[in-house]
């Protein structure tokens, strides 16, 4: 239950909030393209260069975290809902498992990804290292985002 | 010589962050620290890690702890305010010795004799943790001198699985980066335990945090 004097003044904060952000808001939409596809880059390139899924996650979560941060709580929740990041935090994590499993399936042992194509051992190997990279940075991605969300103040708090 | 200068850096970056009261400035020197440790680690040719610490120690935790702060307030706890009573305390004594050396009455003389025996024992205090720190500290350098060199190739850490790794690697995962070779295929079981760890972590923060009037 909302006061209708609060509400006045929370309108209030909000369009000065607005005002004060301009430049917040431009260069963070300058910026975040990049270093999502940074982020992208970095977790792709896990095999050939330093970095990978971890590290690519955190960046793909630092620019998210830089998007609520410039745009507020509410803008951030319509980009990346509660529930999306919920399944895509536990989905890494599944991704990861489900090759695991899926090398089983094929015949070697767990995690074993030299089995998952059949008759070539380098490109399934090479797949199976990209199929968790992208799973860890999936993860660790959507975690980071929901520690932010859940751990920073919001207004109405 | 920049090996030095960055460790410099290093230690002001640490003790800087300690005893800063503010803990918005104390959090950003933390970034600092972070950002010039993975200087170090590039220094050391330690790429991944180094990417690690700028990534996590710099970026994510820094703003993780900046969320955090947002719900307490900027102002340091009141340890550091009750170390400032006591200096106020020592310096209320040196007063009454004073007023004691100008021939203040009694019940003055006792007040003051409570407070010495309290600044006595806050100083045998801070005797004993300086000398814990002593003893830890040089029983840590005399564990560095049995260890070997930098890059020492006869190292038992380079002796053990580390040339096979070198070796094998490529031919048997593909991936160019060993440290990645190791990470996701031979040590696959380990990573994939990372990631749970932090799957478990960001279910924990929804289980403790996350309001109920919003759903």
């Amino acid at each position: 239950m909302r006061y209708p004097a609060s509400e006045k003044k929370e309108r209030a904060m909000k369009e000065r909030i607005a005002g004060e952000n301009i430049i917040r808001k431009v260069i963070a939409r300058l910026l975040i393209p990049f270093i999502q596809l940074y982020g992208l880059y970095v977790i792709a390139h896990g095999e050939i260069g330093p970095g990978g899924g971890f590290q690519g996650g955190v960046i793909l979560g630092a620019s998210m975290i830089l998007y609520v941060i410039a745009f507020g709580m509410e803008e951030g929740r319509k980009r990346m809902s509660r529930k999306i990041n919920d399944l895509l935090s536990s989905t890494g994590v599944l991704i990861y498992g489900g090759i695991g499993l899926l090398c089983i399936l094929a015949g070697g042992a767990y995690l074993e990804y030299d089995i998952l194509l059949p008759g070539s051992p380098g490109l399934g190997s090479h797949l199976g290292i990209y199929g968790i990279e992208i799973g860890v940075g999936i993860t660790v991605a959507a975690v980071m985002i929901t520690i932010f969300f859940e751990t920073a103040r919001r207004d109405n708090d | 010589m920049i090996d030095f200068i960055l460790l410099f850096f290093l230690v002001v970056c640490a003790i800087a962050a300690v005893r800063m009261k503010d803990l918005l400035s104390a959090i950003i020197i933390l970034g600092a620290y972070s950002l010039v440790m993975a200087v170090v680690w590039t220094r050391m040719n330690a790429v991944d890690v180094a990417f690690t610490e700028a990534s996590v120690g710099a970026g994510i935790t820094s703003v993780l702890l900046l969320a955090a702060l947002s719900r307490t307030q900027r102002g340091e706890d009141d340890r550091r305010r009750r170390t400032e009573d006591r200096r106020h305390d020592a310096e209320d004594t040196r007063q009454d010795m004073e007023d004691r050396r100008r021939g203040a009455e009694e019940r003055r003389r006792k007040t003051e004799f409570s407070t010495r025996t309290k600044k006595t024992g806050i100083s045998a205090h801070s005797l004993l943790s300086l000398i814990v720190v002593i003893v830890t500290g040089a029983v840590l350098v005399y564990g560095t001198i049995d260890m070997p060199d930098y890059g020492d190739p006869d190292a038992p850490a380079n002796l053990h699985v580390a040339p096979r790794y070198i070796e094998r690697s490529y031919k048997d995962t593909g991936a160019e980066n060993f440290v990645t070779a190791v990470l996701a295929s031979y040590r696959g079981y380990d990573t994939l335990g990372e990631t749970t760890v932090i799957f478990t972590a960001g279910i924990c923060v929804i289980l403790l945090l996350r309001r109920k009037r919003e759903q």
